[in-house]
C-alpha cells in the first residue's frame, strides 16, 4: 500500500541523511521526498511516499520517531488531505503541435513557463494520478526532459499540525 | 573566565561526574589531551588500539551502570573506534565518545586524517554531533550524555574539531536540557497494566521471558519480587542473566539458540508469555511462525519500536520496565489476587519433566579437559559473586550456561553484535569500575588474540584480572557449524600457528598458567584466582570436539532441540 509520511523535524544539518540512511539500512521504501522549510524557521517539514504492509508502515513510524532530531510523525493516508505534486517538462513543440500542447496544458490546468521556436516548457501541478495522465497525453518521443518534485501534502479541514 | 573548547570539555566531563575516561591521542585530540594533563579530577587510562578504549569504556559501564567515556582521534582513531561503538550500540550500552576531527575550515577537504565521524558511525550510535562552534560545546556535551543515558540507552558521538577545541569561551553548564524532540515515555499506561496483568493472573502456564532491559532499567528487584509473589518461572536472554538470580528455582536458564531445554519447551508449551525488556531478537525466536505457537504475548520495552517489529503482541506496555514492573506489584499488593495454583503447579510438574533431561549434561569423566567443567569450577571457585566478562563463540555459550549469575551487571559480554575481542577490554573496565570485585575474561584463543594488545593497557594500570582462555585451537562455534551443517569440511577454522600464551603473558608483563590435565584444573585455578594482585592469563587445553547443547538449528521451532 501507497503511504504518505509527513515528519516535522529540527532544521539541523544532517537531518535528512539520518532519514534517508534509516530507510536505506532498513531496506524500506522511498519513492518520493521533499524537504521545505516551515512557518517555525527551526523546523523543517518532511514528506515521504512510501510503500509496505501495515506493519513495515508501522515499524517506519515508530523508527522514525526514534531519530532523536525528529519531533513529529503523521500517518497524512490515515486523514482526509491534499496532495500536490509538480511538473515541469520539456516537450517538442513544432508545426501542429505548438496549438496542440497550449490545448493540453489548459486542459490540465498548467502553464507554459518557457517558449522557444521548437519547443515549450510546461508547468503542471496536481497529484501523481494527474501528472501522469499528462505525460501520457504527450506524444513520448516529443518529451525532452521531465523533472517532478515529491509530495507535497496537508490535512483537510481546520486541524493544524505543528507544534504549540 | 573564558576557557578553550578543550578545557570545557573536561569541564563538562567533570561537571557529568565522570572520573575514568579510556582514550588514544592524535593530532586532533592534542588540545583535549593538554587539558586532561592539567587536572586530576579524571582519570585518562591509555589503551592500546581504539576499539580496546570504546570496549573498556563499554565494559566500565556495564559493570557500575554509569555512562562510559572514550576518547579518539580522528581519521583512524574513529574508524577503529567503529567495532566498539556498533557493538555498544547493539547492546543498548550507554557511552559518550569524542572524537577529534580536523579544523573546520579544511572539512570536506580529504585533509590529513579527516574522516566522516559523523556520517560513518550514523547507522551505529543513538545519535551524533558535529560541533563546529564552540558556544555549542557544553550544551552538546550535556546532550550527548542525556541521551545516552536516557530512555533506551545507547552510545553518542561528539565530533569535535581542532579549531573548536582551541577556541575560547565562557564555560556555562546547563544544569537540565529539554528535548522538544525527544522525551522517552517512562510510565507505562495504566490501562495496559491492567489487561496485562489481567491476562497473568488468569494463565495457566505463564513464562516471563526477560532481557537487558531489567539490567539497563535496574529493575530486578522489582522482576524477582513479581516472579515470587506469582511463583511463574523465568527465563532469561544472553544479555537478561542476572536479572532475576541463577540459583533460585524459578530459574529454568537461558533461552533460544542454546538454551535449555526447560527454557524452550516452556515458551513453546505457555499460554501468556511475559516479555520484560527483550526485544525477540532471532537468537531467541528462531523460526517466527513456530515461536510460542500457544502464547498470549504482553511485552514491556522502553522502545515503542521494539514492540511488534518481528513477532506480533497483544499487549504491548511502553515504558520502563521497573516502572511497569513496581506498577504491578502494586495492584497485586492492593488487590490481592494470586493466579490459579493448581494450574501452576501442573505447569511446574511439566516443567520439572523437561528439567529431568538434564540438558546441559556433559562427561565429567573425560580424559580431556572439557570446557564446560571449566566454567563450573570457575563458578564454584569464585562462589558465583565474579564479573565474568566473555568474548564470542562457544566459550561465552558455556559461560552464560554454566555461570549462575545471582545478580545483574555480573555477566557482560558482546549479545548484540557478536564481536570478538571484546572480552579483555572490557573486563579491564569492569574491574576499573569495580576495583573491589573479581573479574574473570572467558575467552577462546581465536578471540583473544583480536585485543591482546590490551595486556599492556593492564600491566600499566595495574589491573588484576583473571584471562580463562579455552584453548580448543579451533574457532569452535565456527567448526561447530561446519560440523553440524557443512560435513566437516573445517574450512579455515583451525587455529594453527598459535602462540605460546605462557610466554606471552609473560613478555606483556603478567603471570601465565598453562593446564593440560583435568587433575591439575582446579589447582590451577584455585592459584590463579588467589592472585588478587596480578593479571594471570591461564592458557586451558580443552577437548576440541566439544559442542555447545542444546542448539535450536535455523529455521527450527523451540521443540526442535538437537540434544546433547
Ligand atoms: C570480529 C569477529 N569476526 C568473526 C566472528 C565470527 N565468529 C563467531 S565465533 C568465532 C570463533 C571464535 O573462536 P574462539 O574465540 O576460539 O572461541 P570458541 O568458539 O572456540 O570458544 C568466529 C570466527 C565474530 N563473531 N567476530
Amino acid at each position: 500500500m501507497r503511504h504518505i509520511i509527513s515528519v516535522l523535524l529540527e532544521n539541523e544539518s544532517g537531518a535528512l541523511s539520518r532519514v534517508a540512511g534509516l530507510f536505506s539500512a532498513r531496506g524500506y521504501n522511498i519513492e518520493l521526498l521533499t524537504v521545505g522549510p516551515t512557518q517555525d524557521p527551526s523546523l523543517s517539514r518532511m514528506t515521504i511516499v512510501t510503500s509496505g504492509s501495515d506493519e513495515i508502515v508501522e515499524q517506519i513510524l515508530k523508527q522514525l520517531n526514534k531519530l532523536i532530531e525528529v519531533v513529529k510523525v503523521l500517518l497524512l493516508t490515515e486523514k482526509e488531505h491534499v496532495e500536490r505534486e509538480l511538473l515541469l517538462v520539456k516537450v517538442m513543440a513544432q508545426g501542429a503541435m505548438r496549438d496542440e500542447i497550449i490545448r493540453l496544458t489548459e486542459i490540465f490546468r498548467g502553464h507554459i513557463v518557457d517558449v522557444t521556436e521548437t519547443c515549450y516548457t510546461v508547468e503542471v501541478t496536481g497529484d501523481g494520478e494527474k501528472i501522469k495522465a499528462f505525460l501520457r497525453t504527450l506524444p513520448t518521443a516529443d518529451i525532452q526532459e521531465v523533472v517532478r518534485t515529491g509530495v507535497a501534502a496537508i490535512a483537510r479541514g481546520e486541524t493544524t499540525w505543528r507544534l504549540p | 573566565m573564558e576557557l578553550t573548547g578543550a578545557q570545557i570539555v573536561v569541564q563538562a566531563l567533570i561537571q557529568e561526574g565522570v572520573i575514568d575516561i579510556f582514550g588514544y591521542p592524535g593530532g586532533a585530540v592534542l588540545d583535549l589531551y593538554d587539558a586532561l594533563d592539567q587536572q586530576d579530577a579524571i582519570r585518562h587510562v591509555l589503551v592500546r588500539h581504539e576499539q580496546g578504549a570504546v570496549h573498556a569504556a563499554d565494559g566500565y559501564a556495564r559493570a557500575s551502570g554509569r555512562t562510559g567515556v572514550a576518547l579518539v582521534t580522528s581519521g583512524p582513531g574513529v574508524t577503529n573506534a567503529v567495532t566498539g561503538i556498533a557493538t555498544a550500540y547493539m547492546d543498548s550500552i550507554p557511552l559518550v565518545v569524542l572524537s577529534g576531527q580536523v579544523p573546520t575550515r579544511v572539512i570536506g577537504s580529504d585533509a590529513f586524517q579527516e574522516v566522516d565521524a559523523v556520517g560513518i558511525t550514523r547507522p551505529c550510535v543513538k545519535h551524533n554531533f558535529l560541533v563546529k562552534d564552540v558556544a555549542e560545546l557544553a550544551v552538546t556535551i550535556k546532550k550527548a550524555f542525556h541521551i545516552a543515558g536516557s530512555g533506551r540507552p545507547g552510545p553518542v558521538l561528539v565530533d569535535i574539531p581542532k579549531d573548536v577545541s582551541q577556541a575560547k569561551r565562557r564555560f556555562v553548564y546547563p544544569k537540565e536540557i529539554e528535548l522538544r524532540s525527544y522525551r522517552p515515555v517512562t510510565r507505562g499506561h495504566p490501562g495496559q497494566i491492567r489487561r496485562a496483568l489481567q491476562l497473568m493472573l488468569t494463565a495457566r502456564r505463564p513464562v516471563l521471558y526477560t532481557g537487558g532491559g531489567v539490567i539497563l532499567d535496574r529493575a530486578a528487584a522489582e522482576l524477582t519480587e513479581l516472579a515470587r509473589l506469582l511463583g511463574f518461572p523465568v527465563t532469561n536472554t544472553l544479555m537478561g542473566l542476572g536479572g532475576f538470580p541463577g540459583t533460585d528455582p524459578l530459574f529454568l536458564g537461558m533461552l533460544g539458540m542454546h538454551g535449555t531445554y526447560e527454557a524452550n519447551m516452556a515458551m513453546h508449551e505457555a499460554d501468556v508469555v511475559v516479555a520484560i525488556g527483550a526485544r525477540f531478537d532471532d537468537r531467541v525466536v528462531g523460526n517466527v511462525s513456530k515461536f510460542c505457537p500457544r502464547a498470549k504475548i504482553i511485552h514491556m520495552d522502553i522502545d515503542p519500536a521494539s514492540i511488534s517489529k518481528t513477532v506480533k503482541v497483544d499487549v504491548p506496555i511502553v515504558g520502563s520496565v521497573k516502572l511497569v514492573l513496581s506498577d504491578m506489584l502494586t495492584l497485586l499488593h492492593q488487590s490481592g489476587r494470586r493466579p490459579d495454583g493448581e494450574a501452576l503447579a501442573a505447569w511446574w510438574a511439566a516443567i520439572e519433566g523437561w528439567r529431568s533431561a538434564d540438558c546441559l549434561r556433559y562427561d565429567r569423566h573425560s580424559a580431556v579437559i572439557k570446557p564446560q567443567q571449566v566454567i563450573e569450577q570457575l563458578y564454584q571457585l569464585s562462589n558465583g559473586e565474579a564479573i565474568v566478562t566473555s568474548d564470542v563463540g562457544q566459550h561465552q555459550m558455556w559461560a552464560a550456561q554454566f555461570y549462575k549469575f545471582d545478580r545483574p551487571n555480573r555477566w557482560i559480554n558482546s549479545g548484540g553484535l557478536g564481536t570478538m575481542g571484546f572480552g579483555l577490554p572490557a573486563a579491564i573496565g569492569a574491574k576499573l569500575a569495580c576495583p573491589d570485585d573479581q573479574v574473570i575474561c572467558v575467552t577462546g584463543e581465536a578471540s583473544i588474540i583480536m585485543c591482546i594488545q590490551e595486556l599492556s593497557t593492564a600491566l600499566q594500570y595495574q589491573v588484576p584480572i583473571t584471562v580463562v582462555n579455552l584453548n580448543n585451537r579451533y574457532m569452535g562455534m565456527v567448526r561447530q557449524w561446519q560440523e553440524f551443517f557443512y560435513a566437516k569440511r573445517y574450512a579455515m577454522s583451525y587455529m594453527a600457528a598459535l602462540p605460546d600464551f605462557v610466554k606471552l603473558a609473560e613478555s606483556f608483563g603478567h603471570v601465565g598458567f598453562q593446564v593440560k590435565e583435568p587433575e591439575q584444573l582446579r589447582a590451577t585455578l584455585e592459584q590463579a584466582l588467589a592472585m588478587r594482585d596480578r593479571l594471570v592469563f591461564v592458557d586451558v587445553l580443552t577437548d576440541p570436539t566439544e559442542n555447545v547443547y542444546p542448539m535450536i538449528p535455523t529455521g527450527a521451532g523451540h521443540n526442535e532441540m538437537i540434544l546433547v
